[in-house]
């Protein structure tokens, strides 16, 4: 059992992976099910009430508990070894960070089986999600389950910031670290700065809720569009949090199947700095139609648009990288140059969105339905799938089947088209976001019986994926080192998967593309920094699960009205706490007759 | 070049499917039927022309790219490693950097001039919209009366909107007529709208307000400056009650509890019934020309719950009606129209 003690990044990349996948599939049902609801007029597969639970739900589940977790999957995997480290800066906290969004994650879902499922949206806008016109325990899932889990991502972002910035082998200036790197040090400053705006949105909707607060109440000086506000702060950077390590991926990607090096990477850098700083002045995109007035909805429509400008150096650069390459297609290159098309297509709907004017149509339709799909799904998930072929042989041994994998992209590409694609035309022809159902004779329902199968396609995709991994675990654990051959950044200089210490000796870094440059000059292995020696390792600790086991403790606690509980988890999350500062943990040693032998992970 | 013989056709497709998927002409944000939601298309058609021409660029660079240097069997050269080019970099800035300032200054002038207010104009009809769960009140202050579901507007006027919500946000919509602007609970919103053609459009909600969201729907009849100026006259005239007794009682006891006929009541908790029998729907959504207003009524009556679920008026066994009582009503109501 010793996933449930592990700190080491490597396990924990996975269990994020399995974890983030399962919930990935809870959200997909969910979304397949609305899709059915919606596939003709005034349809009754579900109620109104289930749909507004599912809807909620599907949003909430993929955002937080599905694309979030795989992105901290592919993090934990690759970061330390792309710059040369052992393990991250606070291994402990990456395990309870992984633990307390688990926990959250099933708190949220376990709604469905106590029949209390929050329903307001995942943006969760009052009065709708006040205790007075969501009067059930639905909301209070969404605050406590999203609170525990923001915990998790927030010590993730803490603990990457501290790994790049500190932990970085001799000889890896900023200016030499991967692209994916960048990214993701850049994801991790978004992360915390944004979750902390979540966590106090959620404080008061959590005061109002359950303590007869008023942030929320109009009646009692309160103000509902405070919690727009609030919402938005944290969820417009949220969404460059998702989107940013998309494009490390497709950085990695693209320059490795292209056999060049990226194009133009200090503008790459500066882009990405540009885009992060850019996402926290333009949250007010999300509120046009709250009657901000015209100086306020004009200076956000300004804002919005130039955050179009470093997107698109991003994409000419990639495309440039692949412009007199040798470009190889394989499942991973196929989704990271899938992406390139469809997530400008997502751009582009951005753009448009951004007229304030043109919004004030486009606004809480399908439309806004399209253009996030389009950016999420047709970037982000892309971008999760072609890292997870492509890091796939580093993280377990063994290269995905490429001809399932092939079949995964076409099947997904044209599904993802088909459902997505209509739904632009649908917002413009009057049809509003969030319906349960549509009256018939109003023209949408062709359009929503092809989105509805083209839904269905991606669901077989994500099968003939899950089928590829089960066929690829039953084969043994052969890949290389550099399954791909061209392999450019450190972590594909040491074996597939790692020992448990990563690297024997520490690295020297003499430029960008360090294992690249050392393949071209001759040599089989990087250069070291260091003798060999006796390896100093983190101790496996019960600690993360037991805190995290805590606070979903009190949780239930805190919504129920049941003191003892509430007091009870949280008082099981303070001792941990207490025990972990007061009694030292020097870790342990990993000896060089141990190296030897090859400690496996 | 190949490419390109490709593309025309797939454009031209694009271009047809587009006219064809423009949706009804009561309904679509892509079939103007007014100067607002003509504004926000022609904003709408210069932000998609200047974007249409990045997608060009962008998938013309991307399919010449997979073609031309797609690695060839057994080929085992490394290509040469480009570090970048300044000047490339520059123009890919400048040129969206410009493309954003020409749609830039089209989206400020219009975002000031759809925001100007005419609230205090004497021309301007004012129209005082209160949305509930799951109902449209429309009051017009200058006139003194109060309605529901059906906004009776004249043609050729500005309508001066003063829009909130009475309980959760909800938002007001007229798609082909102009955009939405949201119901607030305790502060009202401002927004103006133009009907030059007569006609009926519809109406959507477009804020997730509960169970009954997608089904609040309502309707903006524009109609004549003299048909109007019939309907306010017809509207202020003393409420007509059923000429049976025991209806009329049943009615005053268990339904002018909420509803009110014949008189204003701003802010109340049911719709207002005045002129109920000529409306073109009964709930919203219950069409009176695919069914007899009266069948519609006794529907609604009886379980509105079955037609909206959520809503908040009493179901007919709650309120203690026999069906003798909701036949009656849902004749009297159904017979209750206003002559324009």
């Amino acid at each position: 059992m010793d996933w449930l003690t592990t700190v080491d990044h490597k396990k924990i990349g996975i269990l994020y992976l399995i974890a983030g996948g399962l919930f990935f599939g809870v959200g997909g049902l969910e979304a397949l099910l609305i899709r059915i609801q919606l596939i003709k007029p005034m349809n009754d597969f579900v109620g109104a009430d289930t749909f507004n639970e599912l809807i909620t739900m599907h949003g909430t589940t993929m955002i937080f508990l599905g694309a979030m977790p795989l992105l901290f999957a592919l993090m934990n995997a690759v970061i330390p070894l792309q710059i040369g480290a052992r393990d991250v800066a606070f291994p402990f906290l990456n395990a309870l960070g992984f633990w307390t969004f688990f926990f959250g994650g099933v708190l949220l879902n376990i709604s469905w089986f106590a029949g209390n499922v929050p329903d307001a949206g995942w943006t969760s806008y009052v009065p709708l999600a006040s205790p007075t016109y969501s009067s059930g325990h639905g909301v209070d899932y969404y605050v406590i389950g999203l609170q525990i889990a923001g915990i998790g991502t927030l010590l993730g972002g803490v603990n990457f910031m501290a790994t790049i910035i500190n932990m970085r082998a001799p000889g890896m200036s900023f200016m030499r670290m991967p692209m994916f790197t960048w990214a993701i040090f850049i994801t991790s400053a978004l992360i915390v700065f944004a979750f902390p705006v979540l966590t106090v949105g959620l404080v008061a909707l959590m005061f109002d809720r359950l303590f007869q607060a008023n942030f929320f109440e109009t009646g009692s000086g309160g103000s509902a569009v405070l919690w727009e506000h609030v919402f938005w702060v944290f969820g417009h950077p949220e969404v460059y949090i998702l989107i940013l390590p998309a494009f490390g991926v497709i950085s990695e990607v693209v320059s490795t199947f292209a056999r060049k090096r990226l194009f133009g990477y200090s503008s790459m850098v500066f882009a990405t700095v540009l885009i992060a700083f850019l996402g926290f002045m333009v949250w007010a995109h999300h509120m046009f139609t709250t009657g901000l007035g015209p100086v306020a909805n004009a200076l956000f429509s300004i804002a919005t648009m130039l955050i179009a400008v470093p997107t698109g150096v991003k994409i000419f650069n990639w495309l440039f990288t692949l412009w007199g390459g040798s470009i190889r297609f394989t499942t991973a290159s196929m989704f990271a140059i899938g992406f390139i098309p469809t997530f400008v297509m997502g751009g582009v709907t951005g753009v448009m969105l951004a007229a304030a004017p043109a919004d004030y149509q486009y606004h809480d339709t399908y439309f806004v339905v399209a253009h996030f799909h389009y950016v999420i799904v047709g970037g982000l998930i892309f971008g999760i799938f072609a890292g997870l072929f492509y890091w796939w042989p580093k993280m377990f041994g063994r290269m995905l089947h490429e001809g399932l994998g092939k079949i995964t992209f076409w099947t997904f590409f044209a599904g993802f088209h088909l459902t997505f694609f209509v739904q632009h035309f649908l917002g413009l022809m009057g049809m509003p976001r969030r319906v349960w159902t549509y009256l018939p004779g109003q023209d949408f329902d062709t359009m929503n019986l092809i989105s509805t199968i083209g839904a269905f396609l991606m669901g077989v995709a994500v099968i003939v994926f899950l089928i590829n991994i089960f066929v690829t675990a039953a084969k043994p654990r052969h890949a290389e080192a550099d399954p791909w051959e061209d392999g450019r950044s450190l972590e594909w200089s040491i074996p597939s998967p790692p020992p448990e210490y990563n690297f024997k000796q520490l690295p020297l870094v003499r430029s960008y593309d360090a294992w690249w440059r050392v393949k071209r000059e001759g040599q089989a292995e990087m250069p070291v920094a260091e003798p060999p020696g006796p390896i100093h390792m983190p101790s496996p600790s019960i600690m993360p699960l037991v805190m995290s086991i805590g606070l979903f403790i009190g949780g239930f606690g805190f919504m129920y009205d049941k003191l003892y509980l509430a007091i009870g988890g949280i008082g099981i999350t303070l001792v941990c706490m207490f025990l972990r500062s007061v009694f030292d943990d020097h870790g342990f040693h990993i000896e060089v007759e141990e190296q030897e032998r090859g400690v496996r992970s | 070049m190949k490419t390109m013989r490709r593309l025309v056709p797939l454009l031209a497709g694009m271009v047809l499917l587009l006219s064809a998927c423009g949706g009804k002409s009561d309904l679509s944000a892509l079939k103007p039927q007014g100067p607002v939601a003509q504004e926000q298309f022609n904003l709408m058609k210069t932000s998609i022309s200047i974007m249409a021409l990045v997608v060009v660029v962008v998938f013309a660079i991307c399919i010449y790219v997979l073609i031309r240097f797609r690695r060839r069997k057994g080929d085992t050269t490394i290509p040469k490693q480009v570090e970048g080019n300044h000047k490339l970099e520059i123009v890919w800035t400048v040129i969206p950097l410009l493309l954003l300032l020409i749609l830039g200054v089209q989206t400020i002038n219009t975002v000031f001039g759809l925001s100007k207010d005419y609230s205090q104009d004497k021309d301007a009809i004012q129209v005082k919209v209160t949305a509930h769960q799951y109902w449209w009140e429309f009051e017009y202050p200058q006139y003194g009366i109060t309605t529901a579901q059906e906004l009776i507007v004249p043609t050729g006027k500005k309508i001066s909107f003063e829009i909130a919500s009475a309980d959760v946000i909800h938002s007001f919509w007229i798609p082909s007529i102009g955009g939405k602007i949201d119901a607030n609970s305790g502060v009202s919103n401002r927004m103006y709208l133009e009907f030059p053609k007569e006609g009926v459009f519809k109406g959507k909600c477009a804020e997730l307000c509960g169970p009954s969201h997608s089904l609040m729907d309502f309707k903006a009849k524009a109609v004549d400056q003299a048909s109007f100026d019939r309907w306010v006259a017809a509207i202020k005239q003393p409420a007509k009650y059923s000429d049976d007794d025991a209806i009329k009682t049943a009615f005053e006891n268990k339904c002018l509890t909420c509803h009110a006929v014949g008189e204003t009541n701003t802010g109340s908790s049911a719709p207002n019934l005045t002129g109920v029998g000529s409306r073109l729907t009964i709930g919203g959504i219950l069409y009176n020309d695919e069914r007899p207003v009266e069948e519609n009524i006794k529907e609604w009556v009886t379980d509105p719950q079955k037609v909206k679920p959520g809503a908040t008026m009493p179901s007919a066994e709650d309120l203690g009606l026999t069906s003798e009582e909701i036949d009656g009503i849902a004749k009297y109501l159904a017979n209750y129209k206003l002559d324009y």
